[in-house]
């Protein structure tokens, strides 16, 4: 972990981020914290206590020398690990045919997952199938787990005549029922403590289901977390509440979001056991939130989760970071790519080779292209045709009212 | 005077704001070191210091309620709300605090406050980019509500609107940053070529609850603020009509005698805004607007607004005001 900076200027203090453009990126080499330095508590037993040192330390699962050690190694088949690297490449070549549409005008915002793959598809993969996600704008790849179509997720970014939300959202505010992912909102944080009421119906209705959400660190800021966690806390309903520490908020290093200490260790004080992860890794993110899944079934409640990540990309198509940070930086962040440590360990292990690898990585190009042309078949941002304007005034309320109505007649189409 | 953009002339009355004024201090999300998501507060940061104009945590409601602390005890502050979408967890502290605080407190306390928000349709934001929610304020007493439409009055304004005792929500339509907008997505012009486009350099201010008459008529009063001033404009032309168009500049309190006096004149009326016809502010002026020239109306006040809906992302330009639907409306008021 990198120490909190700050700059005390005269009369209040400042926090600045570790390095400004133009500035060595220096993060002090590779994470001190080691796979064997945490214990994994049992689930069906675990408090708050229990996990003091996990909301200081981090907890990991790939060594730096891409090898799987410590008691928090899940257990998971080579399948389903091959399953996860392939929904990571596509999630990041999905990313950038996206951006590609946006740049020309095919689309008009995107919001890549780069370098946060591994947090999505690995948490979502150690869930259950009918577990409720509540995303923010950055855990796309959840769809993929579940099998979400990808013209249909390319069609909602258009907004073309196929767009399941009829172009009333901007692109990757998601939304799917089919698969219990739950309606992206630009607002940030609010999804937070709404998680909270998901799990509480489903305790309600005597169910085993959970729901996960995320924000980052930048709207951890906002009263909707404090919230989440003072509900959880109070109701102990099966929520995993993840804060994905990914280091900027736009231009808003984490040592501006808050002078305290780790976000994981906030959960503490609420009682709600809470562990710090590292979120590149692929096999610690899966065995922490299973065992945060396991928690809830054991009717435990909460889990608070902190995921260490970087923000690899732009904050969105509309974003520069190179204005607030050294162009860089990523490359001398020591939590490396979650992709190239999941292929890395699988390979050094003996469960994938480079010559499976080129050919996923063809047949997840081919996939994406095709996808890619199919969606734009329904129509693009630039040419059309897009949804009728009559869906702007229904899906208002239940039925259409008599004031809708008319103005509906009085646009004409 | 310079040529200047919306942008530019907002950057400008804040300089000249903290150059002033000791106790003026600017700070929302992205401002400091970035110098704003739309680069209003650019270089203001390096020139004023860190603890002048600095970077917030992501919280409206603590930027809101640190906002009235600061400025109870004799600070000026100028608080940004990166969007207007996202002012709604303020608005209790700014509803039921900051606007209140002058009367709750017999008149002993009250908080000099400016929250800058970018406002409105038009760039393709969708539900949460894309709202102009000045009416959830013209509701309620203790603010003031200004909503600038060019660069020059965006400078004006904004000087008085921090100058101003009373705490201020001050809008600036985000589609006109960098350019008018005739309600013709595919064209693009700049504030280049337009005479609001030239700014003086040196200091000035615009009165507050004054609106500008940007072009005199004698056939229909059509009244607007923010980016449809402009659509309006395009509107009148394409219309024929010779139009007086009022930009109203300040929505509460809102110069009544200027609308009045010239509905007076013309016997017609068009009300044009971007936000939810219903309970938007122009429920209000045509309800004040009948009660005072009753007699002098030859026609109905006709309302194009954006629809009781909420902003759409793709079918955009079929929810905005286009110069179609205005030019339509002030044909009508010519009919009766």
């Amino acid at each position: 972990m990198t120490g909190r900076k700050t700059a005390v200027t005269t009369p209040y203090t400042i926090g600045v981020p570790p390095f400004r453009p133009g500035e060595k990126a220096d993060f002090g080499g590779a994470f001190k914290e080691q796979p064997e330095d945490l214990p994994r508590p049992d689930p069906a037993k675990s408090t708050a206590q229990d996990t003091t040192a996990h909301a200081s330390g981090l907890v990991r699962v790939l060594t730096d020398e891409h090898e799987a050690k410590g008691e928090w190694i899940p257990d998971i088949s080579t399948e389903k690990l091959i399953l996860g690297l392939e929904y990571m490449m596509r999630l990041r070549i999905f990313d950038d045919r996206m951006l590609k549409m946006q740049r020309t005008g095919k689309l008009s915002f995107y919001m890549r997952s780069f370098g946060e793959e591994a947090v999505a598809i690995a948490q979502t993969m150690a869930l259950e199938d009918n577990d409720w996600i509540f995303p923010s704008y950055r855990q796309p790849g959840a769809q993929f787990v579940r099998g979400r179509d990808m013209v249909s997720m390319i069609c909602h970014c258009i907004g073309n005549t196929e767009d399941n939300v009829k172009g009333r959202q901007m692109p990757v505010h998601y939304t799917w029922k089919e698969g219990r992912f739950i309606s992206i909102s630009s607002p940030v944080g609010t999804q937070f403590s709404q998680a909270v009421g998901v799990a509480m119906a489903s305790a309600y209705k005597g169910l085993d289901e959970a729901c996960i959400t995320w924000l980052g660190d930048g709207t951890s800021a906002q009263g909707d977390y404090h919230y989440a966690l003072n509900f959880a806390s109070t109701f102990k309903p099966p929520v995993i509440l993840n804060v994905v520490n990914n280091q900027w908020a736009i231009s808003t290093h984490q040592n501006l979001a808050t002078g305290g200490r780790t976000f994981a260790e906030r959960g503490l004080a609420y009682d709600i056991p809470s562990i710090r992860v590292d979120g590149n890794d692929f096999l610690a993110l899966y065995s922490v939130t299973r065992w945060a899944r396991d928690r809830a079934s054991a009717g435990l409640g909460p889990t608070h989760i902190e995921v260490y990540t970087y923000r690899a990309g732009a904050h969105s198509s509309s974003d520069d970071p190179s204005a607030y940070r050294p162009e860089d930086e990523f490359k001398y962040w020591p939590g490396g790519d979650p992709v190239e440590r999941l292929k890395t360990y699988l390979i050094k292990s003996n469960q994938w080779d480079e010559k499976s690898h080129k050919q996923l990585e063809q047949k997840i190009d081919d996939e994406v292209m095709a996808a890619y042309k199919e969606a734009c078949e329904y129509g693009d941002l630039a040419s059309g045709p897009y949804p009728p304007a009559s869906t702007i005034f229904t899906e208002v309320y239940e039925t259409v009212p008599w004031h809708v109505q008319e103005q509906r007649e009085e646009l004409g189409k | 005077m310079a040529k200047m953009n919306m942008i530019a002339s907002l950057n400008s009355a804040l300089a000249h704001q903290l150059e002033r004024d000791e106790n003026v201090v600017i700070f929302g999300e992205d401002v400091g070191y970035f110098g704003g998501v739309f680069r209003v507060t650019a270089g203001l940061q390096e020139q004023f210091g860190a603890h002048r104009v600095f970077d917030s945590p992501l919280a409206e409601g603590g930027i809101a309620a640190i906002a009235m602390g600061m400025g109870l005890n004799g600070l000026r502050p100028v608080a940004e709300i990166q969007f207007a979408d996202y002012i709604f967890p303020a608005y209790d502290q700014i509803v039921n605090e900051i606007a209140k605080l002058r009367h709750r407190s017999g008149g002993e306390f009250s908080s000099p406050i400016t929250f800058r928000t970018p406002a409105g349709g038009g760039i393709k934001g969708g539900h949460h980019h894309s709202q102009s929610p000045e009416a959830q304020f013209t509701h309620t007493p203790g603010l003031k509500v200004v909503y600038c439409s060019n660069p020059y009055n965006a400078k004006g304004l904004l000087t008085s609107a921090i100058e101003s005792n009373d705490p201020v929500i001050f809008f600036e339509p985000k589609r006109c940053y960098r350019g008018p907008f005739y309600g013709d997505p595919h064209k693009v012009p700049t504030w280049n070529s337009h005479p609001d486009g030239e700014v003086p350099e040196e200091y000035y201010s615009i009165p507050l609850e004054e609106a500008r008459i940007v072009k005199e008529g004698s056939a229909c009063t059509v009244i607007s603020w923010g980016a449809m001033v402009h659509v309006a404009e395009q509107a009148i032309k394409n219309s024929g009509i010779d139009c007086e168009l009022i930009d109203l500049q300040t929505l509460l309190p809102w110069d009544r005698d200027t609308v009045v006096n010239s509905i007076k004149k013309t016997g017609r009326c068009v009300i044009v805004h971007e936000a939810p016809k219903t309970s938007g502010f122009g429920a209000e002026m045509s309800a004040s607007i009948q009660e005072r020239c009753f007699y002098h109306l030859e026609a109905p006040i006709i309302r194009v607004t954006g629809w009781d809906t909420p902003f759409p992302h793709t079918t955009e330009w079929d929810y905005l005001p286009s110069p179609q639907r205005i030019a339509d409306a002030i044909k009508k008021t010519q009919e009766e």
